[in-house]
């Protein structure tokens, strides 16, 4: 009895957590489903009727968009990076004992609403904003310069908004390496850049790697920074999912977009994982 | 004990060959750091001249400013005042990637991404030694630590003990001037420590090298080592062979820290033929070799060593009444099985510890109350410095 006991109570320790995944994720989950093979419209309600050209006729009318959120997605995640990674490093090597401090203090604006942050870059980066106004009247940019409703527009607000989804990974894989190991490269005739190349990147390898995972997919399938600080020639595909299931209640297209915009990250992060799992990055950097 | 490499150091001042050039030398190096806006001593002006394929090791209690002395001549930390030289260069200001020196680290430290392999190939690959060469010299190298067989392994899957062979393997395999072993043993169990001391004074014969070795632990430093320099708050209080430190420790420091003295003080009565007496009671005396400087009346300091102490139950011979002479009464006894340790308080009013070896007469133990003498020959007592 005891034996049986001890054997269910793994499971019994996990049914809370099943039950609300299935509650929360996997009903949802089938009801979208249903949902994108359904046909009708608003007024005569939807039927199922295994409808698949919803998938083909959304791809065809929206390929633009959801390639240009890939693009966006891409070039965001590739900024983060570059400016994650040395804000990181500092905090983790020079933060001393403020670390926690500094960690704070970066995460500190996203303690205001994520479209009321977005709303304040609007400020920022419009035609007479504290950016480009003192760059026209010194005679830098041309009068008729502007950003907003541009795309470096768009991917600005992304980088600021997911910034943190790149620094704290990163973050933790720097400052998990134990100091000595790069003092032993120094005393191994490392110079400063060589043990950065084949210690510490190598060793913050998985920190990235997990930083891009974490922000690639909420960049690409981002609705609000194209909407505040686009315009129509910057939509993206969540905007798209947006407007068709809110706006023109449109279910079953939108339900199809959002399962198209899913596969086709699954596929992308499954890929760059192949292509870049963490053993094998370690091994590649360590050559 | 003495190879005949340091045969050459006999005659000479202490850490130079026969070719006058210390692997290492110090001149009037010192260390502050700042601390709440006050400097403070981490290392005292130091003089110090380590010879080539000497084992020497920096030994004192932790803070004593010992890693920071070997961080020094590593160049991780730069010295506020004075020069480092190794092998008669001054490396003051050189980079630590440029110092012809490698360190052991307290915890290894090998790079958790590379294999056996890699990590000690890696110093070589900096040098840019050629392929093949970094083959056999790494083979080579694996053998003389035994870890043949291990090439593919990643530190997280060896022992500590494998751990440690790697990071020596690592070091030495790039045949530096000197090499710097911080704590090396402290993280294994006593009978892998044991063994790998052995090993390590193996492995220092085999390759010749000269072995700078930073320990706390007395019984390392005097097992392994041909010089000592025992460190305390920053100032090197003695320097010598393990013998020399042992039996004649100079100062007060040195004699608790390395093994276990006893310290009597009293006023000297007379002195004769160089040696100092110092009465206690009509038959409590201390007999000490003393110099010229000390005359009667002055306080001194002694320490003898609890090993050099015979016990006696009932009178003490006839024929010791040259040496010492105390009287005291048991307080503990603690049995070894090899030796019995005893602790005694005297009529000097010190409590001394006397270990006796269990040669004979088992059966011939003191108990706790029991009225003893203890005697020492003259020569076993040692004035030390306050």
């Amino acid at each position: 009895m005891d034996r049986v006991k001890r054997q269910l109570a793994p499971y019994l320790l996990i049914l809370p957590g099943g039950l609300w995944l299935l509650l929360f994720f996997v009903v949802p989950m089938v009801a979208m489903l249903s949902l994108s093979l359904q046909q009708g419209d608003v007024v005569n309600g939807y039927r199922f009727t295994f409808h698949w050209q919803n998938y083909t006729e959304a791809i065809e009318a929206y390929n633009t968009q959801l390639i240009r959120s890939l693009i966006y997605g891409v070039i965001a995640t590739i900024i983060l990076i570059i400016l994650a990674f040395p804000v990181a490093y500092w905090i983790a090597f020079y933060g001393g004992k403020r670390k926690s401090t500094y960690l704070f203090l970066l995460l500190l604006p996203f303690f205001v609403s994520f479209v009321l942050r977005t709303i304040s870059w609007r400020q920022i980066l419009t035609d007479d904003g504290p950016v480009l106004s003192p760059l026209k009247s010194i005679g830098l940019l041309p009068e008729s310069y502007h950003i907003l409703g541009t795309a470096p527009a768009v991917i600005c607000g992304l980088v600021y908004n997911f910034l943190p989804f790149m620094v704290l990974p990163v973050y933790v894989a720097l400052e998990r390496i134990d100091p000595r190991v790069v003092e032993a490269a120094r005393d191994l005739y490392a110079n400063p850049a060589t043990s950065f190349r084949k210690v510490i990147l190598p060793l913050a390898l998985p920190g990235v790697f997990a930083g891009v995972l974490m922000s690639f997919v909420p960049v690409s399938s981002d609705y609000v920074n194209s909407e505040v600080l686009g315009s129509s020639s910057t939509t993206m595909i969540g905007q798209v999912i947006q407007k068709q299931y809110l706006n023109n209640s449109d279910y079953p297209t939108a339900s199809a977009l959002s399962f198209i915009l899913m596969a086709v990250l699954l596929v992308g992060i499954f890929a760059y994982a192949r292509a870049l799992g963490t053993e094998d990055v370690m091994k590649v950097a360590a050559r | 004990m003495t190879t005949p490499q340091h045969a050459a150091f006999s005659g000479q001042p202490p850490g130079v060959t026969a070719n006058g050039t210390p692997a290492i030398r110090f001149a009037g190096v010192h260390k502050n750091y700042l601390s709440h806006g006050e400097s403070v001593p981490a290392v005292k002006p130091m003089d110090l001249a380590i010879g080539q394929g000497e084992f020497f090791s920096l030994l004192g209690p932790s803070g004593c400013g010992k890693t920071t002395t070997m961080r020094m001549i590593a160049g991780f930390e730069e010295p506020s005042g004075g020069k480092v030289y190794l092998d008669g260069q001054d490396v003051t200001g050189v980079a630590p990637n440029k110092r012809d020196v490698n360190m052991v680290f307290q915890s290894y430290a090998l790079f958790p991404h590379l294999n056996t392999y890699q990590n000690v190939a890696f110093g070589l690959e900096r040098k840019k030694v050629g392929k093949a060469d970094i083959k056999r010299r790494v083979g080579e190298m694996l053998d003389i630590v035994s870890l043949t067989g291990m090439e593919k392994r990643q530190p997280r899957e060896m022992s500590g003990g494998q751990q440690q062979r790697v990071a020596l393997a690592r070091a030495l395999v790039n045949h530096p001037r000197a090499l710097l072993l911080d704590e090396p043993l402290g993280a294994l169990d006593l009978k892998l420590r044991q063994q790998m001391q052995i090993e390590l004074k193996r492995i220092q014969r085999e390759v010749g090298i000269t072995f700078v070795y930073v320990t706390h632990d007395q019984g390392e430093a005097l097992t392994m080592s041909d010089r000592i320099a025992v460190m305390n708050a920053g100032v090197i209080e003695q320097l010598g062979s393990p013998r020399e430190i042992y039996e004649r420790p100079a100062t007060r420091f040195v004699a608790g820290f390395i093994g276990t003295s006893n310290l009597v003080d009293g006023h000297v009565d007379r002195c004769e033929n160089g040696h100092a007496l110092l009465s206690y009671t009509a038959q409590d005396r201390v007999v000490v070799p003393v110099g010229s400087s000390v005359r009667p009346g002055d306080k001194i300091e002694v320490s003898v060593r609890p090993e050099k102490i015979d016990l006696h139950r009932g009178v003490p011979p006839v024929a010791s009444t040259g040496g010492s002479v105390l009287s005291g009464v048991v307080n503990e006894v603690v049995y070894h099985g090899t030796s019995t340790n005893y602790t005694v308080a005297t009529a000097a009013g010190a409590d001394f510890t006397v270990f006796d070896q269990n040669a004979s007469n088992a059966e011939d133990l003191a108990d706790r109350g029991d009225r003893v003498f203890l005697t020492w020959a003259p020569q076993h007592s040692y004035m030390i410095g306050v």
